[in-house]
């Protein structure tokens, strides 16, 4: 809409000016004048390509995976048959593409995007909507899981704010893989936009309606996702749909702590608390963001120069560091949230919600029978009570160099709520001895245990040394 | 609904004569028509316009408190009260509002107005103009209950459903009539959709004129269904006076009960109520 009132207001000021120069009167903009606008062509496939409509198949799908079907269809002489490809396919691993008309069309006047569907079996088919223009996506709408059956059932797709859609490019879009390994045939048939009328009680969300609290520093950046729009449709249903950034109207509470940008990525850019708000055409989305910024980011102690024959080291920005598989393998049980991440430019790991986590490297795991001592810089902000602790348990796949088999050793060494300090980097210096470990030839794992008693930990400089 | 079939012959035959038809109901034109025998009902005589903001004038409602037996006769969920919190006049509307809290041991909470007793009427025009709740499990109703239902038990007594809606089929109305041998499952009954839009979006008219020996029900500028006699296999139990209730109810046999999904608070706004004769 801002663009639209925008562009109004400098073609009645240009008018205006060659009017007034011309017969010098006060007249406006005469009613006839006729402003350009793209097309309203509702249709996108109906019994063929609509006008302008292309078929852009991603890259890395089955390429051919959609054809024009004359056989089945719902109605009139054909549909849009995909033919979504077994696993291993080598003519692609799934199915999917846009179909856009670059010359855009003003789809303002319409509430849904509809078609009627069916497949071979049932599925579900995993993104599905329009939007996607192999550009900027700005306001890409997208149906996750859209369970689809072997009868044809119509299905809608709400528009989650039509007044935005003055140009739009991507008509249709999709991307589907195998089910449980099997491809399958489905077909789409009477695509189009349509003033349904009965899209109503819109209920937009960030965050996927969680009001989320974060604590953190100046200089991080943190997007906002689940990003959604639902309506109440005459079925009863509430449809929900994955909505572009570019549909929300973001607000920061406090502009001096942190600031968020048209694409809902938020950055910290002082000390204080400010909350994150959006609104979708007017309507408050629910979920918000409380950013707790704790202000400038205080670096971990940077480690000495070493010699690199002494130092293995796993999360370093001094040392040359060892392959890793993952900062947090999200296993069982496991609350933990976050792993690597930058801040300020330097690369530190965040876990969230911690109860334990695991950094693993297998490929390969490492000798640390020359090292001596395990180092780890350990940052806490939230207030330590008496029963809080931080674990750190290193893991050894036994020589068998596997994980299980009935030779690991893990030892873990717990620091309790009176070795632990608030809001300043904790540096341990632990004696690989101390952890008493059977085998450390082949050492993979290193965990951080909390059990809770600590939400939020900063993490940096992960290294054996000798 | 099984009754439906009973009433498309019928209904083409309204949908015909839909726009003669209301082009002189509403032009207050004396009329007559070969088939159906129309009244007009010029002379206002209840207007409950809601200008005066706080409780519902007390001179023309009260209230069903509680959850009556069975959750009045419908295994209902929600326990009515006479609270600002569930029914209150602001700003031009009467506001029933649907809540989910506990209370009384009861999981909703919601509001049961009634004219019994002080605004009772045989025959005449009788419409609101409201916007209506949404939701799996929302069952909002706009109806009347024969005025001798204390000596002359449900059914006998009869029951008009001027307008019922179930929050799942938010674009969906029924007009219904209950008498003995027609009534819960088996009651006279129509549905209309409305085309191209829903009611709990923006406000809409539910109405009936209703004279000797004939119920006709509209929406806005649409009559959608006459009852007459020969509609019911049983008394007509319609040529007495009746009384007006309003009310939000939440579950029950006819909606089933709401979801996770179901938004609640839920609102009922009524704009006005005018009955004519």
């Amino acid at each position: 809409m801002k663009n639209l009132t925008i562009k109004h207001i400098a073609i009645v000021i240009l008018s205006g000016t060659m009017m007034c120069t011309t017969t010098s009167c006060e007249r406006g903009l005469s009613e006839d004048a006729e402003f350009a606008t793209f097309p309203k062509n509702p249709d996108v496939f109906i019994d063929g390509f609509s006008g302008g409509l292309q078929y852009l198949p991603f890259g890395g799908s089955k390429l051919d995976a959609f054809k024009v079907d004359t056989q089945t269809k719902y109605s009139g002489t054909s549909s849009m048959r995909f033919d979504v490809p077994n696993v291993n396919n080598p003519g692609g691993a799934f199915a999917g593409a846009i179909f856009p008309d670059m010359a855009g069309r003003d789809l303002t006047g319409f509430d849904a995007l509809t078609f009627w569907a069916k497949a071979t079996t049932a599925a579900t088919i995993n993104e599905i909507g329009f939007g996607n223009d192999f550009g900027e996506n700005k306001f890409q709408t997208t149906l996750t899981n859209m369970r689809i059956s072997t009868e044809w059932t119509k299905y809608i797709i709400p528009l989650p704010d039509p007044s935005q859609l003055v140009a739009e490019r991507g008509m249709f879009w999709y991307a589907e893989g195998p089910e449980n390994g099997n491809g399958y045939t489905f077909w789409i048939d009477e695509l189009k936009f349509e003033k349904l009328g009965t899209i109503a009680q819109p209920r937009p969300a960030m965050f996927a309606g969680v009001d989320r609290d974060e604590q953190t520093f100046i200089g991080s950046v943190i997007p906002i996702t689940g990003l959604t729009q639902t309506f109440n449709l005459a079925s009863g249903v509430n449809q929900t749909v994955t909505a572009a950034p570019s549909y929300f109207a973001f607000k920061s509470s406090d502009t001096d702590v942190a600031l968020v940008n048209g694409n809902g990525v938020v950055t910290v850019v002082g000390e204080g608390t400010a909350e994150i708000t959006a609104t979708l055409n007017g309507i408050r989305a629910r979920g918000s963001l409380t950013i707790e910024s704790l202000g400038e980011f205080l670096q971990a102690p940077t480690p000495p120069v070493r010699n690199p024959a002494n130092v293995i080291s796993v999360f370093s920005d001094a040392y040359t560091n060892i392959p890793v598989d993952f900062y947090n393998g999200f296993f069982g049980f496991q609350t933990t949230l976050g792993g690597a991440i930058t801040l300020n430019g330097q690369n530190i790991i965040q876990y969230i919600n911690l109860n334990f986590v695991a950094t693993e490297f297998k490929n390969p795991t490492i000798n640390i029978s020359q090292m001596t001592h395990f180092h780890v810089d350990i940052f806490i902000s939230e207030p330590i009570t008496t029963g809080d602790f931080i674990s750190i348990e290193l893991g050894d796949f036994g020589p068998n160099n596997v994980f299980g088999g009935g030779d690991d050793s893990a030892k873990r060494i717990q620091f309790a709520s009176t070795s632990l300090t608030r809001n300043q980097w904790i540096s341990l210096d632990i004696p690989i001895a101390d952890f008493a470990l059977a085998s450390r030839n082949n050492l993979a794992q290193i965990f951080f245990i909390s059990d809770g008693t600590i939400s939020t930990i900063l993490v940096d400089n992960m290294y054996f040394y000798r | 609904m099984n009754n439906q079939n009973l009433f498309s012959t019928k209904g083409l035959l309204l949908v015909a004569k839909r726009a003669v038809l209301f082009t002189l109901l509403f032009s207050y034109m004396n009329c007559t028509d070969d088939k159906q025998k129309v009244v007009n009902f010029t002379n206002l005589v209840l207007a409950e316009e809601f200008d005066v903001n706080g409780p519902p004038n007390p001179e023309v409602w009260s209230y069903n408190i509680g959850t009556g037996q069975n959750g009045w006769g419908n295994n209902e969920l929600q326990y009515y009260t006479d609270r600002p919190e569930n029914v209150t006049v602001q700003n031009g509307y009467m506001i029933i509002t649907a809540r989910k809290e506990s209370f009384n041991g009861s999981q909703y909470t919601s509001a049961r107005l009634v004219t019994k007793g002080k605004f009772e009427q045989q025959y005449g025009r009788f419409e609101a103009r409201m916007r209506l709740p949404w939701g799996q499990g929302l069952w909002p109703a706009f109806w009347m209950l024969g005025a001798d239902i204390d000596d002359n038990p449900w059914p006998g007594a009869g029951e008009i459903d001027i307008m019922e809606l179930r929050g799942q089929n938010p674009n969906i109305l029924l007009g219904t009539v209950h008498g003995p041998g027609y009534s819960g499952g088996q009651s006279i009954s129509k549905s209309y959709t409305l085309p191209n839009d829903r009611f709990d979006t923006g406000f809409h008219v539910f109405g009936i004129e209703w004279g000797p020996n004939y119920i006709n029900f509209y929406v806005d500028d649409v009559l959608y269904n006459q009852i007459t006699p020969a509609d019911v296999p049983g008394e007509w139990v319609f040529n007495k006076p009746f009384y007006i209730l309003m009310n939000v109810a939440v579950g029950g046999n006819f909606v089933g009960a709401p979801n996770t999904e179901t938004v609640f608070p839920q609102t009922m706004l009524v704009d006005y109520v005018r009955v004519y004769n």
